[in-house]
């Protein structure tokens, strides 16, 4: 429970807020500098799940995080998101605290699984976090309007989630993540539960999005093909503790755009062979556990 | 949720064993010839129901109105006490055995002792007896509920800086509301149950289980029979209010 959220004055906040005209205007959405995260486990044994994380991403680059099953990408995205704390180093985003820029609304965030609210329809679905910040009810159906025709769910605002097929539940949790126009978005494998058409068609409109908001995006997928195409740069990390082994650019010349023409290219299988030769380590490393 | 108001067929099966079964009711109390007490026949026994229509009538009101009262007190207490331990961990864990030893205890047991520490000529008694015996259930089944919440909502209204109370009415409360229709419409019999048998210790006049003893008292078996099926009625009709309430409220919501 978040009680104490709710309990800021108005004092601090306008201290945080000088604070961060300061310095967000020129500061990364992410910056981690030797981060790392331990759990603690059954009788007094220790995870360490994360371990020396040093990352920077640019306000508008899209990341995505790579890495076998269990090497906590997922736990560095709820790091950032500041649903978990990391254990040791410093991580900020825009500059602040990660808790900062969670009260301060930074970031839109999607799960792998949608997550949506079965009673509540799909408009009232996207609407949530606008009408958790107490936004006018003409503002934020104008929003969700906006948003349904971005997703291409016009005809379905009415419908239950029930009713929709998962990639279309997965576009309704994306128009939420972005209802609040963040910044910064972060996505936890939010396409793992589809099947390869949907997914390859999401990703085309997903690409599509990002380039019309402008903003930047941490992606976390177990999906190298997904990963390239989607990504400014992909951050490959080792199996647990997870360490970041590799970044790899992904730099298209000729085209910003990504269409599928992409997925066809020689730059395209060059990126991937990369990220896959980083993935699977030294040529005689044990190619298991990329689940792809 | 998918409501199946229309569905004929399945009515049908049952209201058939239910004539069949007053058919072998009444052939086996003339054929046998069984004395009325023993067991009065059906026919008897709606005789005297539709005879004495007017007295059914008022008693059923005067228990009606307690299991009522026990209805809307139980509930609202056993929500408000649910969503406060959900809340606190110390009093889930505290309340715990209260609420087990509660599970097992016979409520309307308490009567004789209600009847003494409050007057014995008034209804408070009975509505608390009532009120008791809603509480357990809708609490027992309002906490599980509420512990219901799947994860990702829980870090979806955390990611989206949601307060304690936004959470509890965007998230919390819908998730267990399924759960809470489940125990009051279980607490909704029990309390007509509950309030009928209390009358049988003592009280007030009026009400379906007052006037039960008293026919048996004086031997008019089947008007005691027919106050049974007054009580039988009553509380059919708190749990059927309760259901269509629940269906109503859940399929317009979508789940």
């Amino acid at each position: 429970m978040t009680g104490q959220d709710g309990k800021r004055t108005v004092q601090d906040s306008k201290t945080d807020q000088m604070a961060a005209a300061a310095q967000a205007a020129d500061a990364p959405a992410v910056a981690a500098v030797n981060v790392g995260k331990v759990f603690d486990g059954k009788r007094g044994a220790q995870v360490v799940a994360l371990e020396d994380i040093n990352l920077t991403v640019a306000r508008g680059e899209f990341v995505s995080l790579i890495g076998p099953s269990g090497c906590g990408k997922s736990t560095l995205m709820r790091l950032i998101a500041d649903l978990d704390q990391p254990t040791s180093g410093d991580l900020t985003v825009f500059g602040k605290s990660a808790q900062q820029a969670r009260l301060d609304q930074d970031y839109g965030i999607a799960f792998q699984q949608a997550g949506l609210l079965p009673w509540r329809t799909v408009r009232q679905n996207i609407e949530l976090p606008l009408q958790l910040h107490k936004v006018g009810k003409a503002e934020r159906s104008a929003r969700s309007t906006e948003l349904l025709k971005l997703v291409g769910l016009t005809d379905f605002g009415d419908n239950f989630p029930d009713q929709l097929s998962g990639g279309m539940q997965q576009r309704v949790a994306i128009a939420r993540a972005l209802a609040e126009s963040p910044n910064l978005l972060l996505m936890d494998e939010p396409f793992g539960a589809l099947d390869e058409m949907t997914r390859e068609h999401m990703q085309g409109e997903l690409a599509h999005i990002c380039a019309e908001t402008g903003a930047a995006v941490v992606f976390v997928t177990h999906s190298i093909p997904e990963a390239v195409f989607l990504a400014d740069r992909v951050v490959v990390l080792s199996p647990r503790p997870g360490r970041i082994r590799a970044i790899v650019d992904v730099t298209f010349t000729g085209s910003v755009e990504r269409t599928e023409h992409l997925r066809e290219s020689d730059a395209f299988f060059s990126s991937v062979s990369e990220v896959r030769e980083h993935l699977h380590g030294s040529a005689d490393a044990n190619p298991l556990g990329v689940d792809n | 949720m998918k409501a199946t108001f229309g569905a004929t067929k399945g009515v049908i099966p049952p209201l058939l064993l239910g004539v069949v079964t007053l058919l072998l009711w009444q052939l086996a109390v003339v054929g046998l010839d069984i004395k009325p007490f023993v067991l009065p026949s059906p026919t008897a026994i709606g005789g005297q129901f539709f005879e004495n229509m007017p007295t059914v009538w008022s008693n059923s009101l005067v228990t009606g109105f307690n299991s009522l009262v026990g209805v809307v007190v139980g509930a609202v207490l056993g929500i408000l006490l649910a969503v406060i331990a959900s809340l606190v961990r110390t009093i889930d864990e505290l309340s715990s055995a209260v609420v087990a030893a509660a599970m097992v205890l016979p409520i309307v047991a308490l009567a004789p002792v209600l009847y003494g520490m409050f007057s014995a000529s008034q209804q408070t008694a009975r509505q608390l007896v009532a009120s008791l015996a809603v509480f357990v259930p809708v609490y027992v089944n309002t906490l599980k509920g509420l512990h219901q919440v799947r994860p990702v909502h829980r870090d979806l209204m955390r990611a989206h800086a949601a307060t304690t109370w936004q959470t509890i009415g965007t998230v919390t409360m819908p998730t267990a509301l399924p759960f809470i229709f489940t125990g009051v419409r279980i607490a909704s019999s029990l309390a007509v149950i509950a309030a009928v048998i209390a009358e049988y210790f003592g009280g007030p006049i009026g009400g379906l289980g007052k006037s039960i003893t008293t026919a048996a008292a004086s031997s008019n078996y089947p008007l005691a029979w027919a106050y049974v099926l007054g009580s039988i009625i009553l509380s059919l009709v708190f749990y059927l209010a309760v259901l269509a309430v629940e269906r109503w409220v859940l399929r317009n919501r979508g789940s």
